[in-house]
């Protein structure tokens, strides 16, 4: 395939993927944002309005970031996972298999429609935040590139669930046994320095934290973990996730018998 | 000729362990339409599978003119159009999508897939339903679409795995002239399916796996031309109540106005009516009792089980 041919390829899986989520956002974009103002207005209204500041932030103020950065992750797993699944389960994955297009394109392709459904829940997320807080942005390199990093991370991790899942039930149980816990305990409704040293220690080993403190840092200027750290973690994880991810599919894991 | 496919020795055993071919050898000329017989299970699907990408093969090689599938597999997925046997598409896609996006996945831009999908969905009777989602189709129609979109690149090789499975007689009848069509154009084809009178009135060379092994790879006629008997059914005009003496003919009265009649190859129909004829017989009908390549198949699958017994 010439390089404009893989162009064409790749924006087509791009374009069916976008439509995809498009055409059922009442099942993808709508929900992120009902829950997410709901979260806005329990801990951040009702229950914020309680806690005080957090590290000199207005409570509501310190946890949009991390409420953002969950729909993000979320979504962009969720968009992969249940894409690409789904695209096994109805055997039409076929359709990519017996083209020319290189394996690299089909994981590109699947990666940036997690991420444009988690640019698009992110958007729809922070414009409703904006309802309940005033929204300053402290770095905004920081905040559009730890967004866009953290979705293909997500992505690409929703990719090789897919690619294992067997059943529905397969396709769940990482996001509600693993991702959900990870996601609640990274930092998002509290800074990690109000632990004990042990919970400080072992939240560390949670990749999610690095995310959530980086993409706050964007937006207000303060974080747990370093800056170079987080981004040392997420291109990390990306590059393995990624290899892991074309390993699976050159070998034809759970796609090719 | 270019060889449209050359498969050597293809070999593949699934995890299971079990062995679905036993080193398969075969070769399909460029312009042939090819039918690959076998029973439920013999290893045609694999077969097909393998060619297309969709199995890993265990060993062997397959070329796709002259372009190796290990090697050169982008040329060699270019020439290949997959009908597969069971519906393969996004049925939540509308038709007219799931053509463009084939296309895009061989790198055809958008315009260019929009008029060749146009075309396509006029020739299969498909333009009406081009809005609508796949899930909304009949049997039929579904099978028109997959074929519909195994023509989306313009391959030079068209392989259809029971593309006629479940259609009904009028649809068949169209979408053997469409195949036909095609084919005349340049387009080889290789047809599975479980329907010998379409292999025999569609193929012009065959191949019958069993077991994993190719037990026949000739011509069509060649084939036919093994036939040492043929029988047939006679629909008579006036009611008789006594078999005629035909000699070498072996005749059964069915009912007083059926005789069916089981003619050695070495005699000729004539011999046959004329007899009749001056008997006062009436044939108002003739067809034959069952399809002449399902006599040959079924004989030629009884002789490989046969020989499997024995060693």
């Amino acid at each position: 395939m010439t390089n404009s041919e893989k162009i064409t390829a790749f924006r087509t899986i791009v374009v069916k993927e976008f439509l995809r989520f498009i055409r059922i956002w009442v099942q993808t974009v709508l929900p992120p944002v009902i829950t997410t103002a709901l979260y806005f207005i329990i801990f951040g209204n009702l229950i914020g309005s309680q806690i005080g500041d957090m590290e000199g932030f207005r409570y509501m103020d310190y946890i949009v970031p991390g409420l953002i950065m969950m729909a993000v992750i979320t979504n962009s797993y969720g968009n992969v996972v249940s894409s690409f699944y789904g695209s096994k389960f109805q055997r039409n994955v076929e359709e990519m298999l017996v083209s020319p297009m290189p394996n690299y394109i089909i994981l590109c392709g699947y990666v940036a429609g997690g991420v444009a459904r988690g640019i698009i829940v992110g958007l729809a997320v922070t414009l409703i935040s904006m309802l309940f807080s005033e929204l300053h942005v402290y770095n905004g390199w920081v905040l559009v590139s730890v967004f866009i990093l953290t979705s293909i991370l997500f992505s690409l991790a929703g990719f090789i669930n897919a690619v294992y899942a067997n059943s529905f039930d397969d396709i769940s149980i990482v996001p509600t046994f693993v991702l959900t816990p990870l996601t609640y305990l990274g930092g998002i409704f509290y800074s990690i320095s109000l632990l004990p040293e042990f919970w400080q220690t072992a939240s560390l080993a949670n990749p999610i934290l690095y995310m959530v403190n980086a993409f706050r840092y964007g937006f207000l200027g303060i974080t747990d973990i370093h800056l170079s750290v987080s981004y040392t973690i997420i291109i990390v994880f990306i590059i393995v996730l990624y290899s892991f991810s074309m390993h699976l599919l050159n070998k034809g894991k759970g796609i090719r018998t | 000729m270019t060889k449209a496919l050359q498969i050597k020795d293809l070999k593949k055993i699934y995890d299971n362990g079990f062995t679905a071919l036993k080193g398969v050898s075969l070769d399909v000329e460029e312009g042939d339409f090819y039918a690959l017989l076998g029973p439920n299970g013999a290893g045609k699907s694999t077969i097909i599978g393998i060619i297309s990408s969709l199995v890993n093969k265990t060993s062997g090689s397959v070329s796709i003119f002259g372009d190796n599938t290990d090697n050169d597999f982008a040329l060699a997925r270019t020439y290949l159009g997959l009908v597969p046997q069971e519906f393969n598409f996004n049925v939540f896609e509308p038709i007219g999508e799931i053509l463009i996006n084939q296309a895009g996945y061989y790198g055809i831009p958008r315009a260019k897939a929009e008029l060749k999908a146009d075309e396509l969905l006029h020739k299969l009777g498909l333009w009406e339903k081009r809005l609508d989602m796949a899930r909304q189709l009949s049997g039929g129609m579904k099978r028109r679409l997959m074929i519909a979109r195994a023509l989306m690149h313009e391959p030079r090789l068209l392989i259809l795995d029971e593309p006629t499975a479940g259609v009904d007689i009028e649809i068949r009848h169209t979408m053997w002239e469409f195949l036909k069509e095609i084919n005349a154009q340049g387009t080889t084809i290789i047809l599975t399916t479980h329907y010998l009178e379409e292999a025999e009135n569609l193929c012009r060379n065959i191949g019958i796996i069993d077991h994993g092994t190719l037990i026949e790879n000739t011509s069509m006629r060649e084939l036919i031309s093994r036939l040492q008997q043929e029988t047939f059914v006679l629909d008579l005009g006036n009611s008789i109540t006594k078999l005629p003496d035909v000699s070498g003919c072996n005749l059964t009265l069915l009912d007083d106005h059926t005789l069916e009649v089981i003619l050695p190859r070495e005699r000729a129909v004539n011999d046959l009516f004329s007899y009749l004829t001056k008997h006062d017989i009436k044939v108002l009908s003739m067809r034959n009792k069952t399809n002449r390549l399902e006599q040959l198949f079924m004989d030629m699958l009884d002789k490989s089980e046969a020989r499997g017994n024995a060693s």
